[in-house]
């Protein structure tokens, strides 16, 4: 008795503990809860693992998806980067009008380079590559004309710039024709933003779901502890008491199903590895899939823990309010 | 401590549970509450506990205008009453020692002043040597005692008991009031609603009588027996 009433000599009085400890024992509470959550993950181990398996897949298939984009854009601005303008230029270019062309080009600074290819040049490769040598010899004039080969530098090196870089060579009186042959690449890219809108949809899709599905166990957990939870509001205990196990439920899950699907990323990307490999053996092209990043890692764990965060979130909002001691 | 001003309360559907009640319990007084069963203690003891909220008047708790406050408040001026059942409402997965120390982790205290404050708890009530036991393992009265225990343990200013000895023989009813009056020496306010006339005529104590929900009579229990007698 003298322990449990000391200080108190007559009627009520308010004893409460000093901030630092307050401070103290807010940071001891949450770490024995966060662990507590823990442990009731592991004492039911099957109903965690199924929980953790289904939020771990649901974020491995966008991430799969977006590490595929990823490396698909990566191949592709390496093809971007070799296009080449072709300008044929008039029959009534000279030599001299040719070179003059030539040099005022090598001063632009959108042009890495250009190289003049003679029309005689020009019908020697096309005779030898075309396999119509003998045919060819009939003609009785070369019906190619000069041409000029312009590699736009890196930074003029996309469709869009290129295509303006273009607009621009077609200017020059001695060009008649202009070619930039990006369509297919343009193309590309066209397909690569519809997989990106295809990756963002499905990744949302399957949030919500994984939202969903967290929220749906832990509204299950409240029901279960629904006689605990009436007795610690009856015993003082704060809305945000009883929410913080049930959040920390969802920090795990979140945590763990993150970890899983970072996994599960890994396993897949190494199993595709070698078939890849393989089909850039047949274009002579050695390839290196790139996984995730450090950021990239980063972001999908927070992704997951905030999924699981706000899957939690919405059910102890709305259930943990119900139950109210009558 | 406790002031009620005029309260009456009528639930949805119309059925009038109190009508224009008024008293007020003192700082450190230990008073009864008896009636019939219907005549509004359940209804009375729940508007002290903040689960219902008056329809007219006033409640005053500990200077709480509970028509006032929010209901973020609300945990923390339950913080300031002991509540003890009829059940204890024990959490069954939990051993005695842990039932106990719930009021002391939700307000915070550390591991050391909650041992030591949850072993004289448990002494108070006899039941220091169950510390590790599960609720299943008490009888009724150990039970009732470990409610007790959890609800006098972060030393409420006020102590509330709603049936508290209806499941217990007449042996064991005596030792629980035995309890609240040493709560009650140590400057604890106790309210206690019991239609246990016989224990409210072995006391003498302040008892108020409630009647289809009117209070008929505030007196002292002697007094109030001579008065029925």
């Amino acid at each position: 008795m003298s322990l449990l009433f000391k200080g108190r000599s007559q009627g009520a009085s308010d004893t409460r503990i000093g901030l630092l400890q307050v401070m103290g024992a807010f940071f001891v509470s949450h770490l024995r809860q966060a662990l507590g959550s823990l442990g009731e993950l592991w004492r039911q181990p099957a109903a965690s693992i199924m929980t953790i398996a289904v939020l771990g897949l649901s974020i491995t298939l966008p991430s799969t998806l977006y590490i595929l984009v990823k490396n698909t854009e990566k191949i592709s601005a390496g093809w971007d980067q070799a296009s080449e303008i072709s300008l044929f230029l008039k029959d009534s270019t000279s030599a001299a009008s040719a070179q003059q062309l030539l040099t005022r080009l090598k001063t632009w600074p959108e042009i890495e380079s250009v190289t003049f290819i003679p029309a005689d040049e020009a019908l020697k490769e096309f005779q030898y590559l075309s396999g119509l040598g003998d045919a060819i010899a009939y003609l009785e004039s070369n019906p190619l004309p000069d041409v000029v080969l312009v590699t736009p530098n890196e930074k003029y090196a996309t469709p869009t710039a290129a295509r303006l870089l273009l607009e621009k060579l077609r200017n020059q009186r001695e060009v008649d024709i202009g070619k930039l042959d990006i369509e297919w690449l343009e193309r590309l890219y066209a397909l690569l933003d519809i997989a990106r809108d295809l990756v963002s949809l499905i990744g949302v899709l399957l949030f919500i779901s994984v939202v969903l599905i967290i929220g749906n166990t832990i509204r299950l957990n409240i029901l279960s502890q629904r006689e605990e939870i009436l007795v610690m509001k009856l015993v003082g205990a704060t809305d945000a008491f009883i929410h913080r196990p049930f959040m920390y439920t969802g920090f795990w899950f979140g945590l763990l199903g993150g970890l899983l699907a970072w996994f599960a990323v890994i396993i897949i990307l190494w199993w595709m590895d070698s078939s890849i490999q393989a089909f850039a053996s047949l274009y002579q092209k050695e390839f290196n899939i790139t996984g995730l990043s450090g950021n990239a890692l980063l972001l999908m764990l927070a992704l997951s823990v905030g999924l699981g965060l706000v899957g939690s979130l919405i059910s102890v909002q709305r259930h943990v309010q119900e139950i109210e001691p009558k | 401590m406790i002031k009620f001003e005029q309260v009456s309360k009528t639930y949805p559907g119309g059925q009038r549970a109190l009508s224009k009640v008024s008293f007020h319990i003192e700082p450190g007084e230990m008073a009864f509450l008896t009636g019939h069963s219907g005549a509004g203690k359940s209804t009375l003891l729940k508007l002290i506990s903040i689960m219902e909220r008056p329809s007219v008047g006033r409640v005053l708790i500990n200077g709480h205008d509970l028509n006032q406050i929010k209901r973020r408040q609300i945990a923390f001026i339950r913080r300031d009453i002991g509540m003890i059942f009829q059940s204890p409402h024990l959490l069954t997965s939990k051993t005695v020692f842990d039932n106990v120390a719930l009021p002391l982790i939700i307000e915070g205290y550390g591991r050391r002043e909650t041992e030591k404050r949850v072993q004289a708890a448990l002494e108070m009530v006899g039941l220091r040597d169950k510390a590790r036991s599960l609720p299943m393992m008490l009888s009724g009265g150990e039970a009732q005692r470990v409610g007790i225990a959890r609800a006098v343990v972060n030393k409420p200013p006020l102590l509330l008991a709603d049936e508290p000895t209806g499941n217990l023989d007449p042996k064991l009813s005596m030792e629980i009031i035995r309890l609240f009056e040493d709560f009650n020496q140590a400057g604890v306010s106790v309210f206690v609603a019991t239609h246990d006339l016989g224990l409210i005529a072995r006391m003498k104590y302040r008892t108020l009588t409630l009647r289809n929900g009117q209070m008929i009579t505030d007196g002292l229990s002697e007094d109030m027996m001579e008065g029925e007698g």
